[in-house]
């Protein structure tokens, strides 16, 4: 039945579909080397230890000091706050949508939270630099409006719908037959959530936290126009109302102004290896426990 | 008859939507009798089943016309409690339903939501419910295991110790042995057939033979409809109607 035309096709098929699939892993991996290539001569000039846990980042000074230990702390601290804002407002909206919308408000509301995802982040950027923090700077009482607390409010709404997404999806799959299980031997709404569809889903909502997290600790547009972008050593619980600069926005704003090849660019590659590792971290955890999660609830692979 | 009525479905019409799936239903279905649904695939048996304890609430945009007798109280009654109702009307499910929680949890579930949590008083209802389950012997030494490493029939007598622990009236069973194996299906009638001494039990079954088997009482639906409720003996060698012997001769269905 087969003509020989159509099986040089279907090999024709499979070096195309194979070729796409390897490209995206030799990007990758070209993108690991030149990180590695570029970064590493960094350690000709400081010590790895004094890198990660230098506590002072004057790339201008003469000679200059290179600890990324405030930039670090920063990542740190704006990405946890934003898991405070990201973690009630996604977790929350996806049991809202699960469990409580009907079908209507939830087909309506369910795309309109997606959306928050594609808006750009520039024009998140732009709505904290010019409403938030004038705003927190006027409430709050602050010399500044840009500080960490406003990039964690920021990006906590745009981690949002990533959170809520993922979230709804894994409280999507627990079988509704558990939830019959527990309405059967007369178990309430609540109860029946609390005790069962939770429990059942935690993994996946942790999955969804993780790559909440891990959005909002590369973005990098939004921090440079909200946080303020002062290398100082967080100090204090004060610290988090003044401005502070993450490591991305560190890259973005001395890419364009440092000597190729010098010392601070390799130092620039090197905070960028840091950051790849950190979310490589992040993807791996999200990766395992969503695989126990597909275990335990018997849904394949 | 002089047998007690414990459930009594007077005059039911049930609609999905604007889709009537049952016109007019009455029969009674008698104390610690074993009571088999019969019919087709589509025919109302589940749905006639999940009405008995207020499942089919879950389903949106469905209605309910006529009454649904338990102890002579309607259980549709706006003022009556659906907790209530599922506290005495237990429900084991066609695929078992265990929770990813341990083989303890599982059985103990019913009893903590409804506020019971001593935890020695807990321990020996799980057994005894374990015990009247004939689960007991094989997971007495695993209590604390995942109810997910048990097999599948394990699985199901769990699930029935899950709905035992909450001492129910009446238990409802929807095709409780389809999804396992002979022997599994072997252990589960003659569960069935201990655990009438104590209970009523509704089962809807695909399968002819068992409910031949087990039951005292069969009705068999169609299209909605009950088409004969007897006797099983009765329903399976002379049955009143040409289009039941048809079914149950696997003429048709």
């Amino acid at each position: 039945m087969f003509k020989p035309k159509s099986r040089s096709i279907e090999k024709i098929y499979h070096w195309v579909f194979s070729l796409l699939a390897f490209t995206s892993l030799a990007f990758l991996v070209g993108i690991m080397l030149i990180l590695f290539k570029e970064g590493l001569p960094i350690f000709k000039h400081v010590k790895l230890f004094s890198f990660v846990f230098g506590q002072a980042w004057y790339q201008t000074f003469d000679p200059p000091e290179y600890g990324i230990l405030p930039l670090a702390l920063a990542s740190i601290m704006v990405t946890v706050g934003a898991l405070f804002v990201c973690v009630p407002l996604g977790v929350g909206s996806a049991l809202f949508l699960n469990e409580l919308a009907s079908y209507r408000v939830r087909s309506v509301l369910k795309p309109l939270i997606e959306i928050l995802a594609g808006i750009p982040s520039i024009v998140y950027g732009f709505f904290g630099m010019v409403i938030v923090a004038p705003l927190l700077q006027e409430t709050l009482n602050l010399p500044v409006g840009q500080t960490a607390f406003t990039g964690s409010l920021i990006l906590g709404i745009m981690a949002t719908p990533t959170v809520c997404s993922i979230a709804e999806d894994a409280l999507g799959f627990v079988p509704k037959s558990f939830r019959e299980a527990s309405f059967a031997v007369g178990a309430n709404r609540w109860q029946t959530l609390t005790k069962v569809v939770i429990p059942a889903a935690g993994s996946g909502i942790s999955t969804a936290v993780i790559l909440g997290m891990s959005r909002a600790v590369g973005e990098t547009m939004t921090v440079l126009m909200v946080t303020g972008g002062a290398a100082v050593m967080p100090n204090s619980f004060s610290s988090f109302f003044a401005p502070v600069r993450p490591m991305t926005s560190t890259i973005a704003a001395e890419m364009g102004e440092t000597v190729f090849g010098s010392a601070h660019y390799s130092a620039l590659f090197a905070i960028g290896l840091i950051l790849f590792f950190f979310t490589l971290l992040f993807n791996i955890a999200a990766e395992l426990i969503s695989r126990r999660f597909r275990v335990k609830l018997g849904i394949g692979r | 008859m002089d047998y007690k009525v414990r459930v009594k479905v007077n005059h039911v019409n049930f609609f999905y939507g604007r889709v009537q799936s049952l016109f007019d239903i009455k029969c009674d279905i008698y104390d610690k009798m074993v009571t088999s649904i019969i019919g087709p695939s589509g025919c109302g048996k589940s749905t006639l089943l999940r009405l008995i304890n207020r499942m089919n609430d879950l389903i949106p945009h469905t209605r309910i016309e006529g009454q649904i007798l338990l102890d002579g109280k309607d259980i549709y009654n706006p003022k009556v409690d659906v907790v209530e109702v599922r506290q005495k009307v237990g429900m084991v499910f066609q695929k078992p339903n265990p929770f990813p929680k341990s083989i303890f949890d599982n059985v103990a579930y019913g009893l903590v939501v409804n506020g019971l949590t001593n935890r020695s008083y807990l321990s020996g209802k799980v057994e005894k419910s374990l015990k009247d389950a004939a689960l007991w012997n094989e997971v007495k030494d695993r209590l604390g295991k995942s109810a997910l490493t048990l097999s599948g029939g394990q699985q199901q007598r769990l699930c029935i110790a899950r709905t035992l622990a909450i001492e129910p009236e009446v238990i409802l069973m929807d095709e409780p042995a389809s999804a396992l194996d002979p022997t599994a299906t072997l252990k589960i009638e003659e569960l069935i057939q201990k655990l009438k001494e104590k209970y009523t039990i509704v089962i809807v079954t695909h399968n002819m033979q068992q409910a031949a088997r087990i039951s005292d009482y069969t009705a068999f639906f169609m299209l909605g409809k009950l088409i004969e409720y007897d006797l099983t003996a009765k329903i399976f060698r002379n049955p009143s109607k040409t289009i039941t012997e048809d079914y149950v001769t696997g003429r048709f269905g």
